[in-house]
């Protein structure tokens, strides 16, 4: 899937990041903090679909979430650590998805949970955002229509894993993007546009023989 | 059944422009400014008592020829009875897309009336609060139930995310909390204007 081995040690690692000139006490600390954020994400369950029944399904005890420090669901955006989008956002339900993401307390992170989420999926119509993240920035994403739930768990540890390489010291892992103050999206308006044009958008809707 | 539709004709004589009966389902197809009255007549009339609106729709064919139709659905719970009544609209430019609402015989027609509306863009004279129900009151890409409206909508996908983003969420609660929201300044002005004059919608 282009992805790169989990690599086993990359706890290990920590304290052999001094030849970036950071100091012993920085990476030690970054150790706890990042061990203490990755063992205690609270998931923000925004379930709109048939992905959410493969959530709840996750968070049942056959594949119990709770092993990963997730067991406590946060149904008020201000508690939760992780948006988890599972199911299909329809143009209506944008705003909202863009409010509860904007109500949630840094740090945070967002995983887009199947197709519908992800890409729009085969809701290619005039009432179905293609794709989250041109509402919101997107962490992780999890293919599936819709996911099993060994696909999200697999997702989470992703995300765990990018929050344990978190540095003070480098901050690119988190770059908190912000909005284009004039059409208020994460993407160019010319990007979205063009992302969803080999399906036929909706300014050439001939493409798909339509 | 035919006892029925004899009566019904007796009584609507150039209401009803013609019977239909396919696989045991009576379809009744009556003039646009007699609706309300048949209507009335089957849910009140001791021989009728269609009680139950079961769904207000519309059909437009893709054969341009053909008439746009809205559909009621009738049920009448006492006597187990089903009905369906059909007004056509012909597409000639000159008859506009309005029946009568049947808001005051039917309460349930309410929702069913503004879906109707906001899909087909077909009015209901008469109905209380008639505005889009499924798609934002902003929404001015047309109505996507018509066989001109393109499968992806008329704009493109960052203008639509655009002008979705651009709404206040919050501003969609029901008519009598909006009065207090604080969203009341982001609401439609064909709203706030009937808020202002004290309207309420529901019983």
């Amino acid at each position: 899937m282009g992805l790169t081995a989990r690599p086993t040690d990359s706890l290990a690692r920590t304290d052999t990041a001094s030849g970036s000139g950071e100091s012993w006490v920085a990476t030690r600390l970054d150790f706890l903090v990042n061990w203490g954020r990755a063992g205690s994400l609270w998931p923000m369950p925004f379930g709109t679909a048939c992905c959410a029944i493969e959530f709840m399904a996750t968070a049942a005890s056959r594949f119990d979430l709770a092993r990963f420090g997730m067991e406590r669901m946060s149904f008020s955006p201000r508690q939760a650590d992780v948006l988890i989008c599972a199911g299909r956002v329809p143009f209506k339900l944008a705003p909202v998805l863009r409010r509860i993401w904007q109500q949630m307390p840094q740090p945070k992170w967002c995983i887009s949970m199947g197709a519908c989420a992800s890409s729009g999926g085969m809701f290619d119509n005039y009432a179905v955002v293609q794709g989250i993240d041109t509402i919101i920035p997107v962490d992780v994403y999890v293919p599936g229509c819709p996911p099993r739930p060994e696909g999200l768990l697999y997702g989470i540890l992703m995300l765990q894993d990018k929050v344990k390489r978190e540095r003070m010291s480098d901050t690119a892992l988190r770059n908190e993007m912000d909005p284009d103050p004039k059409s208020g999206l994460y993407i160019p308006p010319a990007a979205i546009d063009e992302l969803s044009e080999p399906f036929g958008n909706s300014v050439h809707q001939t493409r798909s023989g339509l | 059944m035919a006892a029925r539709r004899t009566a019904l004709r007796a009584r609507f004589q150039g209401g009803v422009t013609r019977v239909e009966v396919i696989w045991g389902e009576t379809t009744v197809y009556v003039d646009r400014t007699r609706l309300f009255d048949i209507v009335q007549w089957l849910h009140d009339d001791p021989s009728q008592r269609y009680d139950y609106l079961s769904d207000v729709t519309a059909v437009e064919y893709r054969d341009p020829e053909q008439p746009i139709e809205v559909v009621w659905h009738l049920r009448s719970l006492p006597y187990r009875r089903f009905l369906r009544v059909k007004v056509e609209l012909p597409r000639d430019g000159k008859t506009p897309l309005e029946v009568p609402s049947v808001w005051s015989v039917y309460k349930g027609a309410d929702w069913l009336e503004r879906e109707c509306y906001d899909m087909f863009g077909i009015r209901f004279v008469g109905h209380p609060d008639l505005r889009r129900i499924l798609m934002w009151e902003q929404y001015h890409e047309g109505f996507p139930l018509r066989k001109d409206f393109p499968l992806r909508g008329r704009f493109s996908r960052a203008e639509q995310l655009r002008q979705a983003l651009a709404a206040n969420p919050e501003a969609r609660y029901s008519m009598e909390e909006l009065t207090v929201a604080q969203a009341f300044e982001d609401l439609p002005e064909a709203m706030r204007a009937r808020l202002k004059s004290g309207e309420r919608t529901g019983e």
